[in-house]
């Protein structure tokens, strides 16, 4: 940035000032948690691919390397990463309906956008919860 | 006008744009939009089967009707995954060594990741005929 005209030059930064209002210091618009919200999903149903690819080679492989897969989907902490794949995905596929919406010049209205950022949150937890709830009900009515 | 409006060294090298400023953006948005279906009808299937036995899932991705939305769903979100950890890594790694490995990583990994799933579901299906 260049020096105002009179400026003595840069000066060296006195210790212990923050350089500029960071993260923790704005109040979190709900807009904006949802824009963090969809880049951390995705980053989530990245590493998910991984499982996904698990599941299909274990399923691919026999009964042997799928009973491993089986075994880890099935414990508390299987279900617990499996309900995270879950909501991550309701989330980034209702917020990614969102932003092809914007994409396409609607509701960037700022009541809009806000009522859509709920919208997607309220909505990706039904989801994920229900099918998940649905999904534990077909497992059950399969005897694993 | 145009022409005026070009450097001496941009009339030389004669080259212009090369066409494929918004070819990320677009790609992004093609793979979102098939992603919509494929993802409801991937959501649907690992529901019914992701606790079924070895030779239900098998016997499932064995058919095409199944398989081939499977696959699709695989390479669009291959490609999408790719294309969206790309941005990350270019938002946040600054370093120019470091930001080009990521880079390269990045595709690597997507494409390894995708060719696993397809080449399992390829067995699957081969297997179920």
């Amino acid at each position: 940035m260049a020096d105002a005209p009179n400026s003595p030059g840069p000066s060296p930064r006195p210790y212990g000032r923050p350089l500029s209002p960071h993260l923790q210091i704005y109040r979190w618009p709900i807009t904006m948690a949802a824009s963090i919200t969809h880049r951390a999903t995705g980053i989530a149903l990245a590493a998910g691919s991984l499982l996904l690819a698990w599941w299909l080679v274990a399923a691919a492989t026999g009964p042997d390397a799928y009973a491993l897969f089986a075994r880890a989907a099935s414990n508390p902490l299987g279900e617990i990463v499996l309900f995270g794949f879950l909501w991550s995905l309701m989330f980034h596929l209702l917020n990614g309906i969102r932003h092809l919406a914007w994409d396409a010049g609607y509701g960037f209205h700022v009541p809009t956008a806000r009522f859509t950022a709920v919208l997607v949150y309220v909505g990706s937890l039904l989801l994920a919860a229900g099918a998940f709830a649905l999904g534990l009900m077909v497992k059950a009515g399969f005897g694993v | 006008m145009t022409a005026r409006m070009r450097t001496p060294l941009a009339r030389v090298e004669g080259l212009g744009a090369a066409k494929a400023g918004t070819m990320h953006f677009w790609h992004q948005r093609v793979t979102a939009v098939a992603l919509v279906p494929l993802s409801i009808w991937f959501v649907a299937s690992a529901l019914a089967y992701v606790g079924a036995e070895q030779g239900a899932v098998a016997a499932y991705f064995a058919e095409p009707i199944n398989a081939v939305p499977m696959f699709l769903f695989i390479v669009a979100s291959v490609y999408h995954m790719s294309l969206g950890l790309q941005v990350i890594i270019e938002d946040y790694i600054h370093q120019e060594g470091a930001k080009i490995a990521l880079l390269m990583l990045n595709r690597f990994a997507c494409w390894a990741i995708g060719a696993a799933s397809g080449f399992a579901l390829i067995r699957m299906t081969l297997a179920g005929h």
